[in-house]
């Protein structure tokens, strides 16, 4: 039982956590800024998908590691804009078509897949972003090398989360996009046109979704295997509401369930096969169910989430 | 305000010929109309009559079909809400368009700043609005959020808004509608300070008495068309009156009540919250043949009065008690069973079904008489032949029994709740806001077959926002405050200004509770 314990005070607990974290704190900040301009963007999990290989495969085909991130990003904007012209000017059902951009998104990616590398047995593999070690703040002892001994990417991440909290509350566009998504004819009234806020917002959030897919191939791993998501959007999405809908709350959230998926790994290894690896792997899904009951009961969420726009309607 | 009538004052706005059609219907028929610096127009008319469409046209929601507007001496671009802003024209909704959960402040500066930069100059901000609140009589406190604003703050921060644009024209859409006689008083007092500070306002309503305490001319809209414009001071009500409904205003007959014993109770009875305020110990007692009067602000504990004598609500404490006899299970099905007719607050979102037909709708409260299904079938004929006579018996304008009930018009749809409600005699009767957004001609009607009722002995409790109303039909006036009801007052007892302080919670003891 101590040693289930002495885990938690281990560095290499904490960087792995982090390491985890890290593409959950991209495509939570990026299903935050949608839903706070009231898009619903269920296409998280194909555009992460899309991410992860666009990103990848623009390394592996000789371009530098960021502009491999800037193609997944470019990437996550067009699947974004996709997804905000079916639902905010036509104002179909977020549901269906995010369920449909998952799915075109992942298809699509599969299928380039096949088509550009037909003949490959092993995936092939590129040359990841290292960790980089913070001079001074990474000595600091468990929490230094965990926070700051990562790879430029999960630091770009911290970086993002900030910058979303910023944007979000500190400056007019943040206003236009928080107004946006609780009552759109008050930016409509404004003189702010509604659907470009909105379109705007999903396809930024779409962005950064794909460069936390992008994480998993480029920084996290050196290759793009299918599955390897694995349902990470959809926890995204799940974070977003335990984080009440604000970027600190949710930075917190992605770094709880990530250490409760460091730690199962680890407790597997102790326990060594007497309990069912399964039953540890669920435990991260459990836990986020146990908290979304106990938190996100009392949120607040964005007003006009999910409620399309038509211009002149009350 | 005498010399904002002088004629020599500037044009700022001036709407020339307009012309709106929505298919064959004419919205706006060649509506031209001025407003000179300094002056209050009110805009007087007819829920239907146009006004709205108007407005929506000088904002760029809409384009006209013909016609052109002027503000300032320079042509507004057609079709652009940002050219209204721009040209210095302000708009306070009715239904307020704040952002809920954020700051006063937030709301205002939405929008007049660049959107890519890095700084929202709340510091600035902060004190422009402090500056504007204290000259106008508009205070409101910058950081605090929309959720935590009463009504008329809200409408505070609307007008706001607009001043904070540097607004010279503001228009407001039936401002008072959801204001308390003081706020109203208020707002007025806010008005003349616009007006003596340079600004023109146009003032929409359909409210005669508030048209003639706050402005300077009247333009009148009937169906559409300039009914007629009058210098305020020298229109009597009366004449306005005939100019809005087009012909006599139809008057209603109410003579004194003959009260009979209690059909319908509530004692002590508590609510839990569900969104709005709940009921808190209230006690009431419905006599038959008496029309009892709630008046209140609007979120105050209707809603859930309301739904608690419907049945959708239980009680968390508390006895319904209904021709003397304790309920122990009271639902939406035992109210019905009870015989208690009911017409629900809001017509599209509870009363009908927009998408079924006229008949499916008139029997969703009986259809599991054997008057209408048999063996669990529905009889259709049946069906169709009440439906039927309800059309027939209540002037419901509509083609069919089939024809489905979105297509009705307001005053329809609520002539057909009337009638499944009415038509079984039930003899108690819960209307709530039973005329809100109904033209003078509906309105009278569902009034006379309220005073009908209650003249055949039912007891009728009548739920409503619109003090005029409260006041012509009910026999006795019951005020509701965070929950709470005031002590029942006779008709004529208290004067409006009265009124209005119970409205505004003052006056209630808190905590006791009385057996009306």
């Amino acid at each position: 039982m101590t040693e289930a314990f002495e885990i938690l005070f281990t560095a290499s607990f904490w960087v792995a956590a982090i390491r985890i974290a890290s593409p959950l704190i991209f495509a939570t900040m990026g299903e935050l800024i949608c839903e706070r301009a009231g898009v619903l963007n269920l296409g998280i999990e194909g555009i992460m998908v899309a991410g992860a290989f666009s990103g990848w495969f623009t390394v592996y085909m000789g371009g530098d590691l960021w502009t491999g991130v800037l193609v997944a990003a470019m990437t996550g904007a067009l699947f974004g804009l996709l997804h905000g012209f079916l639902t905010v000017p036509l104002g179909l059902s977020q549901h269906v078509t995010g369920i449909g951009i998952t799915l075109l998104a992942s298809s699509l990616t599969y299928f380039t897949y096949r088509i550009l590398l037909p003949e490959v047995t092993s995936p092939p593999k590129i040359e990841p972003f290292q960790p980089f070690a913070v001079p001074v703040l990474s000595d600091i002892p468990v929490l230094g090398p965990a926070l700051f001994n990562q790879t430029p990417l999960t630091y770009l991440a911290y970086l993002t989360v900030a910058a979303v909290a910023f944007m979000l509350y500190r400056t007019p566009v943040g206003v236009a996009v928080r107004a946006v998504g609780e009552n759109p004819s008050a930016v409509e009234a404004q003189g702010i046109s509604v659907t470009a806020v909105r379109i705007g917002a999903v396809m930024a959030g779409s962005a950064l979704m794909a460069i936390g897919g992008a994480f998993l191939t480029m920084s996290a791993f050196n290759s793009f295997f299918f599955e390897m998501i694995n349902g990470r959007g959809w926890i995204a999405i799940a974070l977003v509401v335990f984080g009440s809908w604000r970027p600190g709350k949710a930075l917190i959230g992605a770094i709880l369930f990530a250490a409760f998926d460091a730690y199962q790994v680890r407790l597997q290894q102790i326990t060594g096969g007497v309990i069912p690896y399964q039953i540890f792997l669920m435990m991260p899904f459990v836990l986020s169910i146990v908290a979304l009951v106990v938190v996100a009961r009392r949120a607040t969420y964005p007003k006009a989430l999910m409620i399309p726009y038509q211009k002149g309607e009350r | 305000m005498d010399d904002a009538q002088r004629p020599e004052a500037e044009i700022v706005l001036r709407l020339s010929g307009i012309t709106k059609r929505f298919g064959p219907l004419v919205a706006n028929d060649a509506i031209s109309l001025t407003l000179r610096r300094g002056e209050v127009v009110a805009l007087l008319g007819e829920n239907g009559a146009g006004k709205t469409t108007l407005m929506n046209i000088l904002f760029g929601h809409y384009t006209a079909d013909e016609g052109g507007i002027e503000a300032f001496g320079a042509p507004l671009r057609p079709g652009d809400p940002n050219a209204a802003l721009a040209a210095g024209i302000g708009m306070v909704h009715q239904h307020f368009t704040l952002a809920d959960q954020m700051t006063v402040l937030e709301n205002i500066v939405l929008g007049t700043r660049p959107l890519w930069s890095f700084n929202l100059g709340k510091a600035a901000a902060r004190k422009r609005i402090r500056k504007l609140a204290a000259d106008y009589g508009l205070e409101v406190e910058p950081d605090r959020m929309i959720t935590e604003l009463s009504v008329g703050e809200r409408q505070r921060v609307e007008i706001l808004k607009a001043l904070y644009r540097e607004a010279r024209i503001l228009i407001l859409d039936e401002p008072t509608a959801v204001l308390t006689p003081m706020e109203t008083q208020a707002l007025f007092a806010t008005l003349k300070k616009l007006v003596a500070a340079g600004l023109s306002v146009i003032f929409i309503s359909h409210k005669l008495g508030e048209v003639q305490s706050v402005s300077d001319r009247v333009v009148v809209l009937r169906g559409g068309k300039l009914a007629g414009e009058r210098t305020t001071s020298e229109a009597t009500r009366r004449e306005l009156a005939e100019l809005m409904v087009g012909g006599q205003l139809p008057v209603n007959e109410i003579g004194p009540p003959s009260p009979g014993a209690i059909l319908f109770e509530l004692r002590g009875v508590s609510t839990r919250s569900t969104g709005g305020a709940a009921l808190r110990q209230v006690s009431i007692g419905l006599r038959g043949g008496e029309i009892t009067g709630l008046a209140g602000i609007s979120g105050n504990g209707q809603a859930a009065l309301a739904a608690l004598i419907a049945g959708t609500v239980e009680a968390s404490q508390g006895d319904i008690i209904v021709h003397g006899e304790t309920i122990a299970h009271w639902s939406p099905r035992a109210a019905l069973d009870k015989g208690l007719g009911r017409i629900p607050e809001d017509r599209h979102a509870t009363g009908m079904i927009g998408d079924m037909s006229v008949a499916e709708n008139v029997i969703s409260e009986a259809y599991r008489s054997p008057r209408f299904s048999r063996f669990g079938f529905l009889d259709w004929k049946a069906a169709a032949s009440f439906a039927a006579d309800i059309i027939k018996a209540y002037d419901v304008k509509c083609p069919s029994p089939e024809a489905r009930v979105r297509l009705l018009s307001g005053g329809n749809m609520q002539k057909l709740i009337l009638g499944r409600a009415l038509d079984g005699g039930p003899d108690i009767i819960l209307a709530s806001q039973p005329t809100r957004g109904l033209d003078v001609g509906a309105v009278a009607y569902v009034h006379a077959r309220l005073i009908e009722a209650r003249d055949r002995g039912a007891a009728v409790l009548l739920i409503s926002e619109d003090l005029d109303e409260i006041q012509t039909l009910s026999d006795r006036i019951v005020v509701i405050h965070r929950g709470h009801l005031s002590r029942p007052s006779a008709r004529g007892e208290l004067s409006v200004m009265e009124l209005g302080e119970l409205l505004a919670g003052h006056g209630h003891d808190e905590g006791a509770h009385h057996v009306a």
